[in-house]
């Protein structure tokens, strides 16, 4: 079996906004990629989110928002991981995100950013590429 | 046709196929093998009368302003008056929406339509946890009376219609509206005007709720009375195919799921003892005008004809009003792109062209920074004047129905009204979209025909311009609107200036009356109004829903 297939994604809507389309289609090409998808379905706070990465035990999460809150929200669930000591999660995002708030967002902890258009495989490639399983030495 | 015309027509077809036809393929093949719209319906090389040579005149086109209105609801359509160029607005702080609403006004747009904030769509007051980071940034924040008091400051609503999109919790904003009018003497049957109240859309495709399908029901079926006791030029629904379709649906998933939810709301309002040729009249329509040109097109004209034959032949309505689907369009705001934005300018005009060659009585033609944020004054300008310029100088609006008669699109329309039906039959057999719409029916098809059309880009099936060909990677930044995250605070001190200054006795007296009413199953609408004319928030009374009905969760189905 190869390695990648332990890779466990949460893949999460922060926010109210209900526009599920992106968020997805992500998750199943991630899925069809061969990775373990853990869908939240939506309008999830920060806390529900971390909870449930932790409960999951996921190597990754992956946020899509279009909703203009990224910049309240991203922040949030990135102390809340740091807070339960899951900081090492590795955190991506999609969405509609402003080319001049993606800068910030990097400093604050989120690893990519995927703005609207990307092809899916591009996700797909990254994650391969940049998500390890936790606890196994990279 | 007559059979030896048809038949003469079909010899001369394989004919040009056997000569013209293969000498040209045989020099140039086609661009591709398999032709088909945006939602993989094919398309023929060529369409000839044969490919409608069952089509009956009277039985399925007719004439504009008769059943089955096909060609239009009104005799002389544009000619008479033009649609409503009604530009959707609202962001920020109630003030900052209502400049935009004047601004619209002296620009000639001729109605209101007012966007709501995330948290007022969800039924949450603005100073509520969730709200946070949310309030005035995809529309504008109502959470009290007083909000809506400033939204409409100087709007005479005796002669601007407004359309609110707003559907949980629409019974308290309408209550606000009306007590707005109340509060300045206008009588209530001068209100004109929309809300969305669509909360099968909701559950299948935009996903604001805030109480479970049946129980949401129940609330549109007492705005449905209420509105026809009260509130006789009002359109307590407007039937959204919209957001269905920005879901990911299909052109037929829109048509079918859009007028299965509309005999949803037929249905619910004869259950409540209403008389389908009174309330039918009020019901409107809303739907999204997509890029795929002619598939839009067949798309309203089934549209009108279906809707035609489920009020007269399934709920048996007299009143021709009731057999009119008259429809709201906005332009596909999923059809924008990041990349390249003035291209955006492009895609709208064709799809509003699409709409008015479609029939729409009202039109939103969107801004080409919307896939960012909400406009800025120069990209909504552009934007209406889009539909200015289809309006007066283009011609299209001069006689009726311009395309009907088409090979093509009759042909297609044809198409779309038999898989619009195959769908309405399958959610009649799993017992009504309510139903379906809890077994996630609707919801898995639309997600089946997102990823569909995601993979046929990936392939290069589809062409996006910008995106997936003739890519610029050259940053050409275009002005965007920002929200001052200060909009947040003044909100919350508002509304919490308007819970220190109200009568917090009659407020309580108000919230408890509703509640024992939706305990008792009485109609909700007159205690809600009351609660709103007390200064109870948005949240309050929303609360006093989720306490007696229950909060809905999804499941979550990828």
């Amino acid at each position: 079996m190869p390695a990648e297939s332990k890779i466990r994604i949460l893949v999460a809507k922060p926010g109210l906004d209900g526009h599920d389309r992106g968020v997805k289609v992500v998750a199943r090409a991630l899925r069809d990629a061969g990775f373990e998808v853990i869908y939240t379905g939506l309008h999830q706070t920060p806390e529900m989110i971390v909870n449930a990465a932790i409960q999951e035990d996921v190597d990754a999460i992956g946020l899509s928002i279009l909703s203009g809150a990224h910049n309240t929200l991203f922040p949030r669930i990135l102390e809340l991981l740091r807070a339960r000591g899951a900081d090492d999660i590795v955190v991506f995002a999609g969405g509609i995100i402003p080319e001049e708030d993606i800068p910030a967002l990097k400093a604050a902890g989120i690893a990519e950013i995927f703005t609207p258009g990307t092809p899916l495989g591009t996700i797909v490639e990254w994650v391969r590429r940049h998500v390890k399983p936790r606890g196994v030495a990279a | 046709m007559d059979p030896e015309a048809l038949a003469r027509l079909e010899a001369e077809r394989r004919r040009w196929e056997a000569t013209t036809l293969r000498e040209a393929l045989a020099a140039r093949p086609e661009r591709r093998e398999r032709f088909s719209t945006i939602s993989d319906v094919e398309v023929g090389r060529l369409y000839t009368p044969a490919d409608v040579a069952d089509l009956d005149y009277l039985r399925d086109l007719g004439f504009p302003g008769e059943y089955p209105f096909t060609r239009g609801i009104h005799p002389t359509m544009y000619r008479g008056r033009l649609w409503t160029m009604r530009q959707f607005a609202g962001f920020g702080t109630p003030e900052e929406s209502n400049r935009r609403f004047h601004y619209l006004l002296r620009l000639g747009q001729t109605g209101l339509s007012v966007a709501f904030d995330m948290p007022t769509l969800m039924g949450y007051d603005a100073d509520h946890p969730r709200a946070q980071g949310e309030v005035g940034r995809e529309g504008v924040a109502v959470s009290s009376l007083a909000d809506m008091e400033v939204l409409f400051e100087g709007i005479p609503l005796d002669e601007i219609t407004t359309s609110m999109t707003i559907n949980a919790p629409a019974n308290v904003l309408l209550a606000m509206y009306v007590a707005v009018a109340d509060r300045r003497g206008i009588p209530r049957e001068r209100l004109g005007g929309t809300t969305q109240t669509d909360i099968l859309k909701e559950f299948i495709a935009q996903k604001e709720w805030i109480v479970p399908p049946r129980a949401s029901m129940k609330l549109v079926q007492d705005m449905l009375v209420f509105g026809a006791r009260e509130l006789p030029r009002w359109n307590v629904i407007s039937i959204s195919g919209y957001h269905i379709r920005e879901a990911g649906a299909t052109a037929a998933q829109e048509l079918a799921f859009t007028l299965a939810d509309g005999i949803a709301y037929v249905q619910a309002g004869i259950d409540a003892g209403l008389d389908v040729d009174a309330f039918a009249p009020r019901l409107s329509f809303f739907f999204d005008c997509h890029i795929d040109f002619f598939e839009e097109i067949a798309k309203f004209r089934a549209a009108r004809r279906m809707w035609a034959r489920i009020m007269r032949e399934r709920f048996g309505a007299r009143n021709p009003r009731a057999w009119w689907l008259r429809f709201h369009t906005q332009t596909a705001g999923v059809s924008l792109t990041a990349q390249q934005p003035l291209n955006n300018i492009v895609r709208v005009a064709l799809q509003a062209l699409a709409a008015v060659l479609g029939g729409t009585q009202s039109l939103h033609t969107n801004s080409m920074d919307e896939t960012y944020a909400l406009p800025t004054e120069e990209a909504v300008t552009v934007a209406l004047r889009t539909q200015q310029i289809i309006a007066y100088e283009t011609g299209v609006a001069d006689t009726v129905d311009p395309l009907g008669g088409a090979y093509y699109v009759e042909a297609l329309t044809r198409e779309l009204e038999r898989q619009a039906w195959a769908y309405i039959e399958r959610i009649d057999a799993l017992g009504g979209m309510v139903a379906a719409v809890e077994a996630g029916y609707p919801q898995r098809e639309i997600a089946e025909a997102a990823y569909r059309y995601q993979q046929q880009l990936e392939r290069g099936e589809k062409i996006i311009v910008g995106v997936n060909a003739f890519v610029d990677e050259t940053p050409r930044p275009i002005p965007i609107l920002r929200i001052d995250p200060e909009v947040e605070r003044r909100q919350v001190e508002r509304l919490r200036r308007v819970r220190a200054e109200r009568d917090p006795a009659r407020v309580a007296e108000a919230l408890h009356r509703l509640r024992e009413a939706a305990r008792r199953g009485d109609n909700t609408m007159y205690p809600i109004l009351d609660a709103v004319k007390a200064y109870a928030t948005v949240g309050e009374i929303c609360d006093v829903f989720r306490a007696v009905y229950g909060e809905y969760r999804e499941p979550a189905i990828i």
